[in-house]
């Protein structure tokens, strides 16, 4: 029954299963002890999206013995199982069974509760608080109360805003002293500038009896902007949750073999250089190793963007990051996992200081300009009317008018409104973008690079005959290939699913490493895999990719299995092309196969063979002639171009290394969301820019009458309301136009529920 | 003016509990899981 010696233990362990399952030591290594003798762990469950759901998850998970409680948080797609100590229950498996794909999170560095939401919220709360009640009081003088009454309500109008101003003002008075003790300027200086001297001036006037305090502007200026800033934190944060919340592809450990023989899984930092590792197949290679005994094949892809798995042998070298397919193998570790592969991408990107370094926001290059200005003309209103009248109280009212008339209260909502209705149109259509700076970056683009094996297209086989081929044979390939890691093996057991149930059941499966599986059912032996070992003569040679099923020696069906273009790629690159855009292919693959998929999508620019470092170098040269380049890829080996680039976009299938380093993170299967993302962002520049000019347009109007003084709080009230519901409204404007088609992407079938709760 | 002495100091009043209301669902974690609280409606409290 063992196919090859090494691997024999784990042979027997071979399990049908459609998925590479954590193991119980996984989950042990990233689980986190709560104290009273309780032990929680933390998944990411993308398939979760109704009451049916949660349902099923929590009860079938309290069943099991010693699961204390389990909950799932159908917003952020977690769920978090506690259990009483001693071995975790099986919690991946039933999962499994229930049939949602779950992958473990790092409980370690994951802050529970997100701090800074919370803070916004509350400010954003005990601001509209006080707005409203000082609100109510101003009208209330702006329609006539008089003498007594009038400073009863300025008095009580000072007691609501002082609390206010103190406790969510301080998020403004704190990055304003960050950005001064800097010598920088940013958006933040005038507003707690315009808000502290409000209410100076305003309590001022009160203990004076004075007619005109600007309570109300100064609250409801902090409440607006509070909204604005707590709308993009929300936008920032749903996607890098959701980011993270995907497959994590690097070991978190592996099996290590002593001297005397006895097996022990070790956390990834405790593997040495010179440590022998057992590796099953469907494992990630932890660090870089050398293969001592056992052969299988290998899956590349991520590394190197090679689309075909490579075969091993004894003394063949692994990379870190690679996937071991179909064979169990010993391995030497030649490096510890801080000198493997991984780890040195991870200094190239450190290395490659790309353009969103030195790319400075709209918002603070507006401010920066803005700021002064303001200032200026506050001050030489002041200087005005003191050298015309003399009269300082008067002269420092104006002013302190100009300021509020002038506070970028439209300016301050015009950048992150836009850019959060952008955003949550893109989240529509599968897109998460990390931050708003990424989408003016992106409009700035003349230049796209793609990658190859994964990018533009699937990065994983399919069946493409399915149709041809008997649903009897179907079942029974499938059947068989569900024992297998293999790519094309996976491709097949997907393809069967809906064939039905083999109408028998196999005994004596194994695995031949690069060659296919082999079992016995029904007095045959049936083989699926390659075709020259499938067959017993060998006179019948098909080249073509993909797996032969065969019954004693005998062909009963060809599956042919191939890497798919990604769905309306010709269609996304060509629009590229007629954009202006000049459109570069960089692939790690060997020539033919790079040549081969670029010509079928109409990418004249290829370069084969390319390294990891080379990738970034090509970016940085085109980046130092002045060229703005978008770097669309997926693997380790392009994220340090992802970094290099001015700005980058990553599918979900993405290396994780990978999908941290980009902008953006396309979670459907189209290729159309390049241009879709390009087209949103673009459009969403135009409103930013329409809208800054409406904000200098209002203030060229309302600053003259600031300046003459004759602003009262209530002109300054209405200018104000005005100026944000009229950008608020231009902002909305960029809701209609293309879509991505909607099949997407199996395991975030919640996409598009994704973004709809960001408009509340 | 006795009416608004005994008026203003009712509507803050009120307007407030509303506040504290809102910080405490806050702060007990009820706006952690808006989708879930949403859909946790339809399930039966059997378990």
């Amino acid at each position: 029954m063992s196919c090859c010696a090494p691997g024999a233990e784990l042979a027997l362990d071979l399990e049908p299963s459609r998925r590479d399952l954590p193991s119980t030591d996984e989950i042990r290594l990233a689980s986190r002890q709560l104290g009273n003798g309780l032990v929680q762990v933390e998944l990411s469950v993308p398939g979760v999206h109704c009451a049916a759901c949660i349902h099923a998850i929590e009860s079938s998970l309290k069943k099991l013995t010693g699961v204390a409680s389990a909950r799932v948080n159908l917003s952020t797609r977690r769920l978090s199982v506690c259990w009483r100590e001693g071995e975790p229950p099986p919690v991946m498996t039933v999962l499994d069974q229930l049939g949602y794909e779950a992958h473990l999170f790092d409980v370690d560095n994951e802050p529970g509760r997100d701090e800074t939401l919370a803070e916004l919220i509350r400010a954003v709360a005990v601001a509209g608080f006080a707005a409203g009640n000082i609100m109510l009081l101003s009208v209330s003088v702006w329609s006539g109360a008089e003498d007594a009454t009038r400073d009863l309500f300025h008095w009580i109008s000072a007691l609501i805003a002082i609390p206010a101003l103190a406790f969510a003002g301080r998020i403004y008075f704190r990055s304003a002293w960050n950005a001064l003790s800097h010598g920088r300027m940013n958006m933040d200086v005038p507003i707690a500038l315009g808000i502290s001297l409000a209410y100076g001036m305003s309590l001022y006037e009160t203990i004076n009896h004075g007619e005109h305090a600007y309570f109300d502007a100064s609250v409801s200026l902090l409440f607006f902007l509070l909204i604005g800033r707590t709308l993009d934190h929300v936008m920032r944060e749903r996607a890098r949750v959701a980011v993270r919340g995907l497959r994590r592809l690097a070991a978190r450990g592996a099996t290590v073999i002593r001297q005397d023989g006895s097996h022990d899984y070790v956390p990834l930092e405790e593997i040495e250089a010179g440590s022998m590792l057992l590796l099953a197949a469907g494992d990630r290679v932890p660090v870089d190793a050398c293969v001592r005994e056992g052969t299988s094949d290998v899956d590349c892809s991520l590394v190197s963007g090679e689309s075909e798995p490579q075969r091993v042998a004894p003394g063949g070298m692994l990379r870190a990051g690679t996937m071991n397919l179909t064979g169990a193998l010993t391995i030497e570790a030649v490096a510890t996992a801080k000198d493997s592969f991984l780890a040195e991408m991870v200094r190239l990107m450190e290395a490659a200081e790309g353009g969103r370094a030195r790319y400075r926001r709209i918002a603070d290059r507006a401010s920066a300009l803005y700021s002064p200005v303001v200032h200026l003309t506050a001050l030489l209103t002041f200087a005005g009317w003191m050298a015309a009248t003399g009269d300082w109280h008067r002269a420092i009212t104006i002013a302190i008018a100009v300021l509020i008339i002038t506070c970028p209260c439209a300016l301050g909502l015009a950048v992150p409104i836009v850019q959060v209705v952008a955003a949550r149109k893109l989240f529509e259509n599968g897109i998460m973008v990390k931050d708003g700076s990424a989408m003016e970056r992106l409009a700035e683009i003349d230049t796209v690079v793609f990658d190859k094996t994964g990018t533009l297209t699937l990065g994983t086989p399919q069946l493409t005959n399915g149709d041809l081929i008997d649903r009897t044979a179907l079942a029974i390939a499938a059947e068989l290939a569900m024992y297998s890691h293999h790519p094309v093996a996976r491709a097949i057991a997907q393809a069967g699913a809906s064939a039905g149930p083999s109408p028998f059941r196999f005994t004596e499966i194994r695995e031949v490493p690069g060659c296919g599986l082999e079992a016995k059912a029904d007095g045959s032996v049936w083989r699926l895999g390659r075709a020259e070992w499938a067959f017993r003569c060998q006179d019948d040679d098909i080249p073509a990719p993909g797996a032969i099923l065969s019954r004693d020696g005998l062909a009963v069906a060809k599956l042919i299995c191939e890497d798919q273009i990604r769905p309306d790629a010709a269609k996304a690159i060509s629009g590229l092309v007629s954009g202006g855009l000049s459109v570069e292919m960089l692939s790690g693959d060997h020539r033919e196969a790079a040549y081969a998929i670029a010509d079928r999508i109409g990418i004249a620019n290829v370069r084969a063979g390319v390294l990891p470092g080379e990738k970034s170098d090509h970016i940085a040269a085109m980046a130092a002639s002045d060229h703005k380049v978008l770097m669309v890829g997926d693997g380790l080996n392009d994220a340090p171009a992802l970094v290099a680039a001015h700005v980058s976009m990553a599918p979900a299938t993405a290396a994780d290394v990978g999908r941290n380093a980009a902008d953006f993170v396309f979670l459907r299967d189209s290729l159309s969301a390049v241009p879709m993302a390009l087209s949103v962002s673009r459009r969403a520049r135009r409103l930013i820019l329409q809208n800054l000019v409406f904000a200098v347009a209002y203030n060229a109007v309302a600053v003259p009458i600031a300046i003459l003084g004759f602003v009262t709080p209530l002109i300054a009230a209405i200018a104000m309301s005005l100026s944000s519901v009229m950008v608020i409204a231009n902002a909305l404007r960029l809701g209609g136009g293309m879509t991505v088609p909607a099949k997407d992407y199996g395991s975030v079938s919640g996409s598009q529920r994704f973004g709809t709760g960001l408009a509340a | 003016m006795t009416n608004l002495v005994i008026l203003i100091p009712v509507a803050l009043f009120l307007g407030g509990m509303g506040l504290a209301a809102f910080l405490w669902a806050l702060r007990s974690g009820q706006y952690q899981d808006m989708d879930g609280s949403a859909e946790r409606i339809l399930l039966d409290d059997d378990d």
